[in-house]
């Protein structure tokens, strides 16, 4: 028991330092921009925006490195004017669509946007026929 | 108590109905179990393969090797460019099949990422160092540019520089002579 309780306190202490690195984090990781109009667009991208680690959490709120140079890239990205959609569209370009949370219509997902339509519309079609049958009875 | 008894009819297709649920129960298990015995990829794939590498230029990231640019992926003949870090431990597993890529003849350009020049050299020391080139990727920009989701990743770039094969995670001894024959294939 005791053994099982050293082995796990040392992997507690071991996990950590083998997985990180020591670079501190990328410049506008943490650090706002100090124009807030242009954080306030950084901050919208980010959080549409997937951890390619961490891959259920958006790149704002992931504490992984990874996704602190995420946020440094879309930071400085929009510090020197590009717009958010052309940032999306530059990572979409290299990771395809799945870096992004923001769902776009397209060959693949258009049926999640036409069924509630096509359901919608079945409900009234059924809902007319039983209310006029009704009323012929 | 259990009312009047339905006509033969009704009994059939309740009975039939009676193990409905059991057979979406049933369906779900091994929905379930499929997705625990075999889970789904995590790998996120590079949407670069097939398009020219970008412009990009690396200062050296360590003393013992020149820095890395777009200009050095082109050339006479394919190359291997391999994401790494000091701090990755598959990359440690990694080091010996590099080597023995370097030694059937395969240029190796290496991105270092997040990385300090003390702990690469480190790295170097104790790995070995099959790289010809290794530039320093402090903020993952050049990874970011590449379409690379993580540590280790390996490209295999043609001589015209533009991206071939992209191999996620470290490089097995048993899928050394696939990337032997991705570099074959790329020189098309």
């Amino acid at each position: 028991m005791n053994r099982l309780l050293y082995a796990l306190a040392a992997l507690s202490i071991a996990l950590p330092t083998a997985a990180q690195d020591k670079l501190p984090p990328a410049p506008y990781a943490y650090r706002q921009l100090d124009d807030a109009a242009q954080e306030a667009r950084a901050k919208a991208l980010m959080e549409t925006l997937r951890c390619l680690q961490c891959q259920g959490q958006s790149i704002a709120d992931s504490d992984a490195p990874i996704a602190g140079d995420m946020r440094h890239q879309v930071r400085v990205r929009i510090a020197a004017g590009e717009q958010p959609e052309a940032i999306r569209a530059w990572l979409v370009e290299r990771y395809g669509n799945y870096v992004s949370y923001a769902p776009r219509i397209d060959r693949l997902t258009w049926p999640l946007f036409a069924a509630p339509l096509i359901l919608a519309a079945l409900a009234a079609a059924l809902l007319r026929r039983r209310f006029t049958t009704g009323a012929g009875v | 108590m259990n009312g009047p008894p339905s006509p033969r009819s009704r009994t059939a297709a309740a009975r039939w109905e009676l193990w409905l649920p059991l057979a979406l129960f049933a369906g779900f298990v091994a929905l379930v179990a499929a997705g625990l015995l075999r889970p789904a990829s995590r790998d996120v794939k590079s949407a670069m393969i097939g398009k020219p590498l970008p412009e990009f230029t690396l200062r050296p990231a360590v003393a013992a090797r020149p820095g890395l640019t777009r200009a050095d992926l082109t050339g006479a003949r394919p190359r291997l460019l391999n994401i790494f870090a000091s701090w990755c431990v598959p990359c440690i597993a990694e080091a010996p099949q590099l080597e023995a890529l370097r030694r059937a003849g395969v240029e190796i350009d290496g991105i270092a990422i997040r990385d300090t020049t003390a702990d690469l050299e480190a790295f170097l020391a104790r790995n070995g160092n099959p790289y010809a080139r290794i530039g320093a990727d402090e903020v993952s920009a050049i990874q970011f540019a590449l379409g690379s989701s993580g540590v280790p990743e390996s490209f295999v770039i043609d001589a015209r520089g533009v991206v071939r094969y992209q191999h996620i995670g470290d490089i097995t001894p048993k899928q050394v002579p696939l990337i032997l024959a991705k570099l074959k294939e790329a020189e098309q």
